[in-house]
């Protein structure tokens, strides 16, 4: 049975698909069998985000409503062996996604796989709503800046509340905080909120720093999960995330300015 | 749980306090009533059409199932609404089809028109004094947009409060970590209700409707444990 991850914040543009693709990638690439489910129907990314998409043919709506089975809508990443993506439907709304069918998709990808990463949409609505209902973890990704610490907080307060798990009574959804497009630089001049402010309001486990890096976005334009990017700092720091979601210990590396050459030489 | 998934909550269920017009019977004679009633109309055509109306009888007055049959068929043709009685048995109601009103006694001396009792009259909306209910405890953080309310008795936070989020108490609230949201002491009108926390950051704080939002908070009690109580009609925040 695997273990259900949503990936979600509230705002958008944050970096949920970004996490989910490298996140997805990383436990893939750990030797697990893993696949990335676009809930943002309407708006999807994800594909493009991992490169894959001029290989969709079916998607989830499809799967859901019965005019394709699950493996003909799952594409195979073609770099990390065990990695799928299942797509979500361009042309259709949130509300093609019906409880019921979420539930059978994600009940019948638990049984094949060891992780189900669920890539949430921006908001609290519906498609929100579903993505995080039936998991297990929870990565929470926010931003240094206080809309989206107070949208991660409206998250973390319907994760607690508006779950499966929650309204079972079992054990609640394991929530981990990933911060990214942190720049320590305006972290330095009080610019941004720093991670002890985030940590105080939140005040749940963190998991990860990403920084600020333009290997993100030069990743996504090569469809290509910037985890897969190992000599950027932005992929070293999803690399040390997986790592210790799975267990290892590893310091945080990226929570100080990195010094330029005359920071170096007059040790600033 | 599949079904409340598919199509939402279908309702909610919430007390409001509202003001309802009380039709006093002075008399027991449901003619009479009638005559002044249709005088009273007349002055104001249209004015009380569709009214919802609370039936009372008056001291001396008892009313039985046939009076106040009468009554209501009487009213309803005239336009308005008797929607419950007040100091009458259930089962005389139910044969009108009324629901019953218990706690309109502090209201009735009131309109009973003994404007000698002055001062000792209590007023409708009465404050009391909780009625130290069991403590409600909170040990996981509140969220934005979460609301906690602890009904009759006092709230017990043990986790941070967020922006956003909104406690409430007929009694008093501790908070054991940072209050960053709303927080409401003796909402049902204790004036000795006090609030108590760790850190004061919050955006709201208020005991019996007496609220002071954070800019009127003077910036060196933020960020330190507080106590908010109410002296006379003014909020106090003291250090701890």
């Amino acid at each position: 049975m695997a273990r259900i991850v949503v990936v979600t914040s509230g705002k958008g543009g944050v970096g949920k698909t970004t996490t989910s693709a490298a996140f997805g990638a990383g436990l893939a690439r750990a030797g697990y069998r893993t696949v990335v489910v676009d809930f943002d129907v309407g708006l999807r990314n994800l594909d493009l985000i991992m490169g894959c998409e001029r290989r969709v043919v079916y998607d989830f709506v499809n799967v859901i409503n019965g005019e394709a089975n699950l493996n003909q809508a799952l594409i195979r990443d073609k770099r990390v062996e065990g990695l799928e993506i299942l797509p979500a439907s361009q042309t259709r709304d949130k509300d093609a996604l019906t409880f019921e069918g979420v539930e059978a998709v994600l009940s019948a990808l638990a049984e094949t796989h060891d992780y189900v990463v669920c890539d949430s949409p921006a908001g609290i609505e519906r498609g929100a709503h579903l993505a995080m209902y039936f998991a297990d973890d929870a990565l929470v990704v926010t931003n240094p800046e206080v809309s989206s610490v107070r949208d991660s907080d409206r998250v973390l307060g319907l994760l607690s509340s508006k779950t499966r798990r929650a309204e079972q009574g079992d054990e609640p959804v394991k929530e981990h905080l990933v911060v990214t497009r942190y720049a320590a630089s305006r972290v330095g001049k009080g610019e941004m909120l720093s991670m002890e402010d985030i940590c105080e309001i939140l005040s749940i486990d963190l998991l990860g720093v990403v920084p600020e890096s333009t290997a993100v976005l030069n990743a996504s334009n090569a469809g290509v999960p910037v985890i897969m990017e190992e000599k950027t700092d932005a992929g070293q720091a999803y690399d040390d995330l997986v790592a210790r979601y799975l267990g290892e210990e590893r310091e945080h590396r990226f929570l100080t300015e990195k010094k330029g050459l005359f920071g170096r030489l007059f040790k600033g | 749980m599949a079904v409340s998934q598919t199509s939402g909550a279908a309702f909610e269920l919430k007390g409001r306090m509202a003001t309802l017009t009380v039709l006093r019977l002075l008399s027991a004679d449901p003619g009479l009533v009638f005559i002044q009633l249709d005088a009273r109309l007349a002055q104001a055509p249209g004015f009380f059409d569709g009214m919802p109306l609370v039936l009372a009888p008056g001291q001396d007055v008892s009313l039985d199932a046939a009076m106040l049959e009468t009554l209501v068929a009487g009213l309803r043709d005239r336009g308005l609404l008797p929607v419950a009685v007040a100091d009458v048995s259930e089962d005389v109601a139910s044969v009108a089809g009324l629901g019953v009103l218990r706690n309109l006694g502090g209201s009735r001396s009131e309109a009973s028109g003994q404007a000698a009792r002055g001062r000792s009259e209590k007023p409708a909306a009465e404050p009391r004094a909780h009625e130290n209910g069991a403590a409600r405890l909170v040990t996981q953080p509140v969220r934005s947009g979460q609301q906690v309310y602890a009904r009759g008795g006092d709230l017990v936070v043990s986790a941070p409060v967020s922006a956003g989020a909104e406690l409430m108490a007929d009694g008093h609230i501790h908070v054991y970590g940072t209050l960053r949201g709303r927080a409401l002491a003796g909402v049902q009108g204790d004036v000795n209700a006090r609030i108590f926390c760790q850190s004061l950051e919050a955006e709201l704080v208020a005991v019996a409707g007496h609220y002071r939002l954070s800019e009127q908070i003077d910036a060196g009690l933020r960020g330190a444990p507080a106590m908010i109580r109410l002296r006379g009609d003014e909020l106090e925040i003291d250090a701890l």
